[in-house]
C-alpha cells in the first residue's frame, strides 16, 4: 500500500496529449531560438552599421581640371583644423579604383576619368559639428562636398530595426501559438477525463485541487519539450558558419558571449505559458461541472 | 429543507413542498417507487442539484448561497455512496478509498486506512484495481471512501440495488454500525424487506416519496 497523497496521480496518464504537448513545445522552442537569434543579430547589425558609418565622414572634392589638386589641398587644410575630427586621409588612386571596381570592372583606368578626390575624415570627438564643417567648406572650398553618410545610414538602420521588430513579433507569436496548442491539449485532456473530474468533485475536491493536477502535468511537459527544442535550436545556431566564413549579413547571426544564456530562458517562459494556459483552461472547464 | 421544490431543466416539479429535517444520529430510510425522486432528493442533500423553490440549509448554511469551494467543503461533511459507484480506475482500491483525504489535503493514516479496509472486508483487495471488484466489493469500497473523512452525514443511494440478499444484509450491517457510532444515515431504497430487516436492529425513521411529496411512513412496515 503506497503512502497517501495522490497529487497529480489523480489524473490518469494521457499518452496522446502528452506527446502532443511535448512535441509542440519542443518545436516552438526550436523556432523561438532562431527568432531570438535573429532579433539579437539584427539589433547588433543596426548598432554596428550605425556606429561604423557614423564614425567618419567623407569629403568629395570635384573641381575643374587644373584646380583639382589645389582644391584638394585646401580641403585637407580645412579638415585638419576641424575640431572633433582626426587626421584626414586622402584616398589613394588604387583605393578609389577599388571602390569603382564593382561598377566598372578591375582594369578600369581611373586616371582617365574625372573622378573626384575622396577624403576620409574620422570623427574623434563629440564636439564635431558636421553642419558647421559643411558651411565652412562651402565658404572656403566650394568644390568640396561633405557626406556624413546620413543618407546611407538611415535606411540601413531602419531596415535592421524592422528586422529586429520582426524577430520580436515572431517570438510573441510563437509564445501565443504555444499557449493555444497547450490550451487545446489541456482541454482535450480535461474533456477525456470528465468522469474523473466528476468523481473528484463529488468527493469534495475544490476546483483548484483538480486544476493543479492538470496544471502540474502540462507545465512539466511544456518545460521538458521546450528544453529539448531549445538545446536543439542552440546546437543549430552553433553549427552555423562562423563570422569569417559567412561574412556579409550573416556576420554575427547567432549568439555572442552572455547572449548564449538568453535562449535558456525559453523553457522557463514555456513553463510559465503552459502553467497559465492550462490553469485558465482547467478552471474555465471546471466551472461547467457542478 | 423547507417547502423545497425541484424540476429538471426548469420543467414541471418532480418534487414539491418537500419539508425534511434529518435528525442528527438517526438512521433514515427514504423509500418510494422507481422514478419517484429518491435520487433527486439525495442529490439535493449534497448540493449536486439546487432546489428551484423553497429553502434548503445544510450545517447551518443556505445551500443556494454556497460558492463552488463551499460546495466542496459541504461534500467533505457528507459521505455519499452512489448507486453507480464511481472510482478512478487508474488508482488501486486503497488510493481510491483514501482519495477524499488527498483532495482535502489531509495526511493519510495508513493504520486507519487498513482498519477501514478491514471493516468493509477489503483488506485483500487494497492493491486491486476497481474494475476487478465485484458489485458488492465496489459498494463496500464506496462506503469506505464515503466515511474516511468521518462525515457528519452518510447518504446511500440504492446501495444494495445490484446485490444479492446476503451481500445486501452485509452492507446494511455496515451502515447500521456506522449509525451506532453516531453518524446520521440516510439510505434510499425501494427494498421493503431490507428496511424491515434493518428496523429489527436499529430505530429507523422511514420516509416515503409519492407523487412528488414526502410522507413519514412506518405503521405499514
Amino acid at each position: 500500500m503506497r503512502d497517501g497523497g495522490s497529487g497529480d496521480r489523480i489524473v490518469p496518464p494521457t499518452g496522446f496529449t502528452a506527446q502532443l504537448t511535448l512535441f509542440s513545445a519542443g518545436a516552438m522552442a526550436f523556432l523561438a531560438v532562431f527568432a531570438l537569434a535573429l532579433a539579437l543579430a539584427t539589433g547588433r547589425l543596426a548598432d554596428r552599421w550605425s556606429s561604423e558609418l557614423a564614425g567618419s565622414v567623407t569629403v568629395r572634392v570635384s573641381a575643374p581640371e587644373g584646380d583639382q589638386d589645389a582644391a584638394t589641398q585646401a580641403a585637407m587644410q580645412v579638415l585638419s583644423t576641424t575640431p572633433g575630427a582626426g587626421q584626414p586621409r586622402l584616398l589613394p588612386a588604387d583605393e578609389v579604383a577599388g571602390l569603382l571596381a564593382p561598377w566598372f570592372g578591375p582594369d578600369m583606368p581611373v586616371d582617365a576619368l574625372p573622378v573626384p578626390s575622396l577624403i576620409d575624415l574620422p570623427i574623434t570627438g563629440e564636439d564635431f559639428d558636421a553642419g558647421g564643417l559643411r558651411l565652412r567648406l562651402e565658404a572656403e572650398v566650394p568644390a568640396a562636398v561633405l557626406d556624413d553618410h546620413t543618407e546611407w545610414r538611415r535606411p540601413l538602420v531602419t531596415a535592421a530595426n524592422r528586422l529586429r521588430a520582426l524577430g520580436i513579433v515572431s517570438l510573441l507569436l510563437i509564445a501565443a501559438a504555444s499557449a493555444s496548442m497547450i490550451t487545446l491539449a489541456a482541454k482535450a485532456a480535461l474533456a477525456a477525463n470528465g468522469q474523473v473530474i466528476r468523481v473528484l468533485r463529488l468527493i469534495g475536491a475544490r476546483d483548484i485541487t483538480i486544476a493543479t493536477a492538470f496544471v502540474r502535468r502540462f507545465t512539466k511537459r511544456a518545460a521538458i519539450g521546450a528544453t529539448v527544442g531549445t538545446l536543439c535550436g542552440m546546437a543549430g545556431i552553433a553549427l552555423l558558419p562562423g563570422m569569417e566564413a559567412a561574412g556579409g549579413f550573416l556576420t554575427g547571426l547567432g549568439f555572442q558571449g552572455w547572449g548564449w544564456l538568453l535562449p535558456l530562458l525559453i523553457p522557463v517562459v514555456a513553463g510559465v505559458v503552459g502553467f497559465l494556459a492550462t490553469r485558465w483552461a482547467a478552471l474555465k472547464m471546471l466551472g461547467a461541472v457542478r | 429543507m423547507r417547502d423545497v421544490g425541484f424540476g429538471y431543466h426548469g420543467g414541471p416539479e418532480l418534487l414539491s413542498d418537500m419539508t425534511l429535517s434529518l435528525q442528527p444520529g438517526m438512521f433514515h430510510f427514504l423509500t418510494g417507487p422507481s422514478g419517484s425522486g429518491k435520487t433527486t432528493l439525495l442529490r439535493l442533500c449534497y448540493a449536486d442539484l439546487l432546489p428551484s423553490s423553497g429553502q434548503m440549509t445544510a450545517f447551518g448554511g443556505d445551500v443556494r448561497q454556497l460558492t463552488r469551494d463551499g460546495i466542496a467543503d459541504l461534500r467533505r461533511r457528507v459521505g455519499v455512496v452512489h448507486q453507480d459507484t464511481q472510482f478512478l480506475d487508474h488508482l488501486p482500491v486503497a488510493e481510491n478509498v483514501a482519495l477524499p483525504l488527498s483532495v482535502a489535503g489531509q495526511p493519510v493514516d495508513m493504520d486507519a486506512l487498513r482498519d477501514l479496509l478491514g471493516w468493509v472486508g477489503l483488506t485483500q483487495h487494497a492493491r486491486a484495481m476497481p474494475p476487478s471488484l465485484s458489485g458488492g466489493e465496489r459498494q463496500r469500497a464506496a462506503l469506505a471512501r464515503a466515511v474516511i473523512l468521518s462525515p457528519d452525514l452518510v447518504l446511500a443511494d440504492e446501495p444494495t440495488g445490484n446485490l444479492d440478499w446476503d451481500m445486501s444484509v452485509r452492507l446494511m450491517q455496515l451502515l447500521i454500525e456506522l449509525n451506532k457510532s453516531g453518524k446520521t444515515v440516510l439510505v434510499a431504497t425501494h427494498d421493503m424487506n431490507l428496511i424491515r430487516a434493518a428496523k429489527a436492529q436499529v430505530a429507523a425513521r422511514v420516509l416515503r416519496i409519492a407523487n412528488g411529496t414526502l410522507h413519514l411512513a412506518g405503521a405499514d412496515l
